[in-house]
């Protein structure tokens, strides 16, 4: 069957609206629609009424009258206040619309700059809206991280005291483990698997936009805990102090379940969009390696986060209409909670290094001029540590209680894990190899990730190891290591991402000379932040201790002032990002890096529709290094007769039904 | 790959052979020197130390895995730091020719996977071995532990945390409890752990003992002295604002000062024992016990096995009689 390769003009908006629901389209001024001022006021009025109600049903309860608060009031001005979020940024039209028999409005395309600010169906939109987003929250979470720091500057004496401490551990951790599962997946993710694929629009739109301002919501939730007098349980919330702690932790319950309802929507429609949206002649041996990772990904997403989901409902049932599921003398039990969130917990962390494997599997081809090399063999590593994350969680738990039969097959099922993680090595090493490589930025962001992500997998080998794992189970031995996985792996590939897909996300370069040395600085200080912490720990120093051994105050200020230093570089990048974008702005050419990704074979700005028409895909993105290799696709433009007699030799080829070629309502 | 490109060109000028010699040779001695010279010279000086079994065994063990991770890291670093110096741009002429196995090798991919497989293996079993013959590491082995120390009679010392601390209770003698933690050189001592409110968790640092203190939860964890000298004990699981305050110190003495310890403070403590509830493996807060009234499980009838001197009196049955009698 022929390939239908539709022109713009037969096609309605990205929100799959028929031609009559975009005619209905308001057509005034963008503020008088819903946008994020209107989504304030709601969360506002949302939270007034559900702690009204909350007031109403347990305002007498006798164990409220005892402690004098009301978690049933909390949690429902929270849930409310999300509602109300929602429904002022305009996620509930459509459904409601719908549900009542009317055809919903449409929405018209747009170029002002308010859709940056409005409840919108362009992915491309909705990337940038997650890079403001995510960078909201990894700066809040770092701000945190100083305070964390400055703390621990001495053994004994407080600069912040015990108890606003404790608070500044939990919010932090809570706040970029948030962050670190949509940091990919939310830019990036939207951004670009549309134009990776071929595809004009993701598979559902509106799912799109939910999940970014649920994840906002989630932001603004979880920041309700220090009114609320913060949580004590740092981000893993273990019961039953979750169930003794004050009212910070029905932020952190409330606010994981919103998060969790984002990262959900997120993962299975970008899953649905890789599957059902690749443009003709896009295989599965053709798609990017970046999309295998954000494949691999949404699976841990949406198999792992509900979890979270219901554990997390589970305690907030706990604290307000006293359950126990995790009381043990009313025959709950605190494992319960410990195997529900390190059942999601563990796959969560690969959540968070996937994506960056993903991104480095991007550069480095570009970079060094050759092909990915084994790229079966790294998408099948993703796939194989997705499949394996959810068999290993317990190694959390080796020196809690539980049954010690068990240890030795989490000790292996974990340092099985280092396999797969191993191939994405074996990618890397493969493509250097005699390659011609280019230090530009974003491929030097992509060499730390492998110089971190090797610290950080080898440490992570010593905490599945049990005998070591009782030296340093707990202690800031662990913090480093996850920090070298999350923050040396992901936050550098996605730093790494920005600088490469900028020029392509708004059109504009990034100052190269601001972006070196905000590296260096990054790179420099990231590990003399860190690897004094792995010592730290070994040493003996617990995770969340505001006071310390006083012969470990040498090492702990050598961290601190090299996380002042590290906290300080992310400040060039927000000059440069400012300056490059709005200040100075220099034009990027369409293909600066000379990529052969079908996202760069866009003009830039990126059109509405992506595509003038579905692209015809020809070849896999990384043929570098042959003498005469063909495009990597049909764009339906006039191009040229060669490129056409290939498109009609692919079409005679694959002979597909139309994947992704035509919207279907 | 399989979508039929046009045939690669053949392989660029000079081979892989010299390539790769030089940088396994640079990696070999690089590993040669720095790999012994770890396991010697640093490797006896690891935490834990020796002051008991465990300890003893899990710096061992992080000799070996810290040895192998230095060969593994110089390895990958070698190879990377060897690729960026040769063939970064300047130095590389036109654009990189790819060769048959630019896209991939099977015998470089299996090879890689072979050897990563049988590296994940070995190292599979020597933690299994070292977990199983010292008798658990020093971990938690929760109340059904599977790995014991060979002797029948360990002196067990019940660690209670809530709070902010620990106390120890000792069943052998009478069950005192204390915020004195003494142990006896050379013997082997089986922690119970248990906790009761949260979850905090027991880290004798220099004992290489770690176990999780659960409420309503006995946590065993075993281990025998070795060296004698005091330790450091720490809270090693978030447990609230005071967390980080959560420490205390221990020391194991000789035998005899032990004994003389432990008997001179169950007489001295006795008339404070008698107030205390009945030795038991857990303490489950009373429903009715406003303002902290702990009673025993056992006392509900929910838990079965708490005869209090059962397994637990027959430390040094001996030695300890003869104390007594001496006395």
């Amino acid at each position: 069957m022929a390939i239908r390769t539709t022109a713009t003009h037969d096609l309605g908006t990205p929100g799959e609206l028929p031609p009559e629901g975009v005619a209905r389209a308001r057509n005034r001024s963008p503020w008088l629609d819903f946008h994020v001022g209107t989504a304030l006021v709601g969360a506002v009025a949302g939270f007034v009424i559900g702690h009204y109600i909350g007031v109403l049903i347990a305002g007498h309860d006798i164990n409220v009258d005892n402690n004098g608060q009301n978690n049933v009031a909390i949690c429902l001005s929270l849930g409310f206040g999300y509602l109300g979020w929602m429904a002022g940024i305009g996620g509930w039209n459509y459904p409601l619309a719908k549900m009542i028999g009317r055809e919903p409005v449409g929405e018209l395309p747009s170029s002002h700059w308010s859709r940056y600010f409005k409840y919108t169906l362009d992915h491309k939109v909705v990337g940038l809206q997650y890079v403001i987003g995510v960078l909201l929250f990894l700066f809040t979470g770092g701000l945190l991280a100083m305070g964390i720091r400055t703390e621990l500057l001495n053994p004994v004496h407080h600069i912040i005291g015990p108890d606003r401490y404790i608070e500044l551990v939990s919010e932090h951790g809570t706040v970029m483990m948030m962050m670190a599962t949509s940091i990919v997946i939310g830019p990036l993710g939207n951004w670009l698997t549309p134009l990776m694929i071929g595809s004009r629009r993701m598979a559902f739109p509106r799912i799109e936009a939910f999940s970014f301002w649920t994840f906002i919501g989630g932001y603004m939730i979880i920041l309700t805990a220090m009114p609320f007098g913060g949580f004590p349980t740092g981000w893993t919330g273990y019961a039953p102090l979750q169930t003794q702690a004050s009212g910070g932790m029905d932020s952190y319950l409330c606010g994981f379940a919103v998060i969790g309802l984002g990262m959900i929507t997120a993962g299975f429609n970008i899953a649905a969009t890789v599957i059902h949206y690749r443009a003709p002649g896009m295989t599965w041996s053709r798609i990017p390696i970046l999309t295998w990772s954000l494949l691999s990904t949404t699976s841990l997403l949406m198999f792992a986060t509900p979890v979270l989901v219901m554990a997390g409902l589970f305690g907030i049932l706990d604290r307000t209409a006293l359950t126990a599921f995790y009381v043990n003398e009313h025959g709950g039990s605190s494992f319960l909670w410990e195997d529900l969130f390190w059942f999601f917990g563990h796959p969560e962390v690969y959540i968070m290094a996937l994506p960056g494997f993903g991104i480095v599997g991007e550069m480095l081809p570009v970079f060094t001029r050759k092909p990915l090399f084994a790229y079966r063999v790294g998408a099948a590593g993703m796939i194989g540590v997705a499949l394996l994350s959810f068999f290993v969680w317990q190694h959390h738990l080796f020196d809690s209680g539980i049954n010690p039969d068990m240890r030795p097959l989490f000790m292996l099922t974990t340092e099985l894990i280092s396999i797969p993680t191993g191939f994405i090595y074996l990618v890397g090493m493969g493509t250097l190899w005699r390659s011609k490589i280019r230090f530009e930025v974003p491929m030097l962001f992509a060499l730390a990730l492998y110089f971190n992500f090797l610290i950080g997998g080898i440490t992570g080998v010593y905490l599945s190891d049990v005998p070591v794992d009782v030296t340093v189970h707990g202690s800031f031995f662990v913090l480093a290591h996850f920090h070298y996985t999350i923050m040396g792996g992901l936050v550098f590939a996605f730093f790494g991402g920005i600088y490469y897909w900028w020029p392509k996300m708004t059109g504009k370069m990034l100052n190269k000379t601001l972006a070196k040395l905000h590296f260096w600085i990054m790179f420099i200080f990231f590990n003399f932040t860190f690897f004094p912490l792995l010592i730290v720990g070994l040493l003996g120093q617990p995770r969340r201790v505001f006071e310390y051994a006083h012969n470990l105050q040498g090492l702990n200020d050598f961290s601190s002032v090299s996380a002042y230093i590290l906290g300080s570089s992310f400040l060039i990048f927000v000059w440069n990002f400012v300056w490059s974008t709005w200040i100075n702005p220099v034009p990027a050419p369409a293909n600066p890096w000379g990529s052969r990704g079908l996202e760069w074979q866009t003009p830039t700005p990126v059109p509405y529709w992506n595509f003038e028409r579905i692209p015809v895909i020809l070849s896999d993105p990384y043929r570098y290094g042959e003498p005469d290799p063909p495009p990597v696709a049909d764009l339906g433009v006039p191009i040229g007769a060669a490129a056409a007699a290939q498109s009609f030799a692919a079409e005679v080829q694959l002979g597909l039904d139309e994947p992704g070629g035509s919207f279907r309502g | 790959m399989s979508d039929g490109r046009p045939g690669a060109a053949d392989e660029p000028r000079g081979g892989h052979a010299p390539h790769l010699i030089r940088i396994f040779a640079i990696w070999a001695v690089l590993s040669a020197i720095a790999g012994p010279l770890f396991y010697l010279l640093v490797g006896p000086h690891l935490p834990p130390g020796h002051m008991t079994s465990a300890a003893s065994g899990d710096a061992w063990d992080l000799n070996v895995v810290t040895t192998m991770a230095i060969i593994v890291v110089l390895g990958v670093w070698t190879y990377f730091g060897y690729c960026l110096v040769t063939w970064r741009s300047s130095r590389v002429v036109g654009e990189p020719v790819v060769g048959r196995w630019g896209r991939g090798n099977l015998l470089v991919q299996t090879s890689w996977i072979t050897i990563t497989t049988l590296a994940v293996m070995g190292l599979f079993v020597f933690g299994t071995i070292e977990l199983i013959v010292p008798a658990g590491a020093g971990g938690g082995e929760g109340p059904n532990p599977v790995w014991t120390p060979h002797t029948k009679n360990p002196l067990v010392v019940q660690v209670i945390a809530q709070q902010w601390l620990f106390t120890y209770r000792y069943p052998s003698f009478g069950g005192f409890e204390t915020t004195q933690l003494i142990l006896p050189d050379h013997t082997a001592i089986a922690f119970h752990v248990t906790s009761l409110d949260v979850i905090h968790d027991f880290w004798a640092y220099q004992l290489g003992v770690k176990a999780d203190a659960n409420p309503d939860y006995d946590n065993v964890a075993y281990t025998t002295t070795q060296q004698l000298g005091h330790f450091v004990v720490r809270c090693d699981e978030l447990c609230g604002i005071w967390h980080g305050a959560m420490f205390d110190y221990g020391s194991i003495v000789p035998k005899a000062k032990f004994l003389s310890w432990a008997t001179a403070s169950e007489n001295r403590l006795a008339p404070v024992t008698k107030l205390l509830p009945p030795f038991a493996w857990t303490y489950t807060p009373s429903a009715n016990g406003a303002g902290g009234g702990f009673y025993p499980a056992c006392a509900t009838g929910q838990v079965t096995n708490c005869d209090p001197f059962g397994n637990v009196a027959t430390y040094g049955g001996a030695a300890k009689q003869s104390a007594h009698e001496t006395a």
